[in-house]
């Protein structure tokens, strides 16, 4: 994993204070087939036993979906609440956050959780989170989406407190470069941290758990 | 009756000011799935139906929440939980019912912030009131009239069930347009109509007075779709 150590979040945000009350809201996003509900679902089991965890999902929610999570052992359905969006993703997590907001704070009256996770639907570079929805955002992005993805920045790429690369297994096999990705990567994010992985050979997504049990003792500590 | 078209009243006709509204179709989605709504001209069609027969509920509900808040000195104090029950009674989908009352949450937050008052902290009070109230009171607040508050709840109905159209179709957007203005023009005379039930139901206090109007198809259509798999709009 690469990081800078010094980097803080608190820092990093420093309307974080006066944002959402409650225990800490980490939105999830990035395109369509990166890795999202499969981070999430990595997230649930690996932190599962040490945190309370609620999660909000903005994609299209089947019960196959439901089944999956469930199949994975990963959390029961009453910790998962899905928010439909009316075919705008990017609508629902930035530009208008109150159904999002509603289902966040239904599930912290009923769970008490130490976080929350929010599964926005896949969307394009340009989608974000709003600061007035969670504490802090992942941006997921898949090495056979193309190489020169973290060259094209957008916010996603920039500004997520989290960039994770996901299937760096398949990087032989689409001719994506690593170093070329890490470093473009580099370049455009002054400081935050970016972490390369594949959370099929790593499935408990170690990096990015250890990550989040940062970001929730620091905001327990704040 | 003179214009009254405040910087309040833009914002709140604005399908961009955080509302939910962006998450419900206003119904067409559960008749595009069935192939009730194809066209320009379906929508065109299904929006003069709606106008005419359920349109008059929520627009005689905002325009009775504008009466309301707009006199606060009024005796005794609006009975607010009477006038929810109302709209309730008048919303036989359960499915609407909740879709209204999570509109209603929605915006609330909203205009808690930007429009705060003593209705609003009523409605607050009151907790998941349905949308044509949270709608009403916040006209009041931004300078609006009982008919702009009926104009206002009709012109969200058709602004969402025609952006719904486009990203469910691929409607021509422009052509869309086209249709929410002529919906728009006929908006007016069922927004006076309902405005005129509202001021009776309000000066005599009795919420019974509003309108009852409703569309079976879009009840039953509404309760379909709630339990369907894998909607892209909540209602």
């Amino acid at each position: 994993m690469h990081r800078d150590d010094a980097f803080d979040l608190m820092t990093a945000h420093p309307p974080l204070a006066a944002g959402p009350a409650g225990p800490l809201r980490v939105g999830i996003g990035g395109p369509v087939g990166g890795g999202k509900t499969a981070l999430v679902a990595a997230l649930c089991k690996a932190l599962g036993s040490e945190l309370s965890i609620v999660v909000v999902t903005n994609d299209i929610y089947t019960t196959e979906d439901a089944d999956f999570l469930r199949r994975h052992g990963v959390l029961p359905d009453e910790r998962i609440r899905a928010v439909r969006t009316g075919c705008c993703p990017h609508t629902a997590i930035r530009d208008d956050i109150t159904a999002n907001l509603d289902a966040v704070e239904d599930l912290v009256a009923r769970h008490d959780p130490d976080l929350v996770l929010v599964e926005s639907g896949g969307d394009n570079l340009t989608a974000t989170f709003s600061y007035g929805l969670v504490h802090a955002q992942i941006f997921v992005l898949d090495v056979a989406g193309g190489d020169k993805v973290p060259r094209k920045g957008g916010p996603g790429v920039t500004r997520s407190d989290l960039l994770v690369i996901n299937k760096i297994d398949l990087a032989p096999l689409v001719g994506a470069d690593l170093d070329v990705m890490r470093g473009d990567a580099e370049k455009v994010r002054d400081g935050r941290p970016t972490v390369l992985v594949s959370l099929r050979d790593q499935p408990d997504a170690a990096p990015i758990a250890e990550w989040i049990t940062t970001q929730v003792r620091t905001r327990r500590a704040g | 009756m003179a214009g009254t078209l405040t910087a309040g009243l833009l914002l709140l006709a604005d399908s961009r000011l955080p509302s939910g509204g962006h998450g419900h179709s206003g119904g067409v989605e559960a008749l595009v799935e069935r192939g009730l709504i194809a066209t320009t001209a379906d929508l065109e069609v299904f929006l003069d139906g709606r106008l005419r027969t359920s349109g008059t509920v929520p627009a005689a509900a905002a325009a009775a929440a504008c009466g309301l808040a707009a006199h606060p000195d009024r005796e005794p104090e609006p009975d607010w939980a009477s006038w929810d029950e109302a709209v309730s009674a008048r919303t036989p989908s359960a499915a609407l019912r909740a879709a209204s009352r999570a509109q209603g949450a929605a915006l609330l937050r909203t205009v808690t912030l930007a429009w705060p008052g003593p209705a609003v902290e009523a409605l607050r009070a009151l907790g998941g009131v349905h949308h044509p109230l949270v709608l009403g009171v916040a006209a009041a607040a931004a300078g609006g009239t009982p008919l702009d508050a009926a104009g206002l709840a009709l012109h969200h109905m058709i602004g969402g069930a025609c952006t719904a159209a486009v990203r469910l179709l691929g409607l021509d957007p422009l052509a869309v347009a086209a249709v929410a203005a002529r919906a728009g023009r006929r908006a007016e005379a069922v927004a006076r109509t309902a405005g005129d039930a509202a001021a009776a139901a309000v000066a005599d206090a009795d919420p019974a007075l509003l309108p009852g109007e409703s569309s079976p198809l879009h009840d039953v259509l509404a309760q379909l779709h709630d339990s369907s798999e894998a909607t892209l709009f909540a209602s």
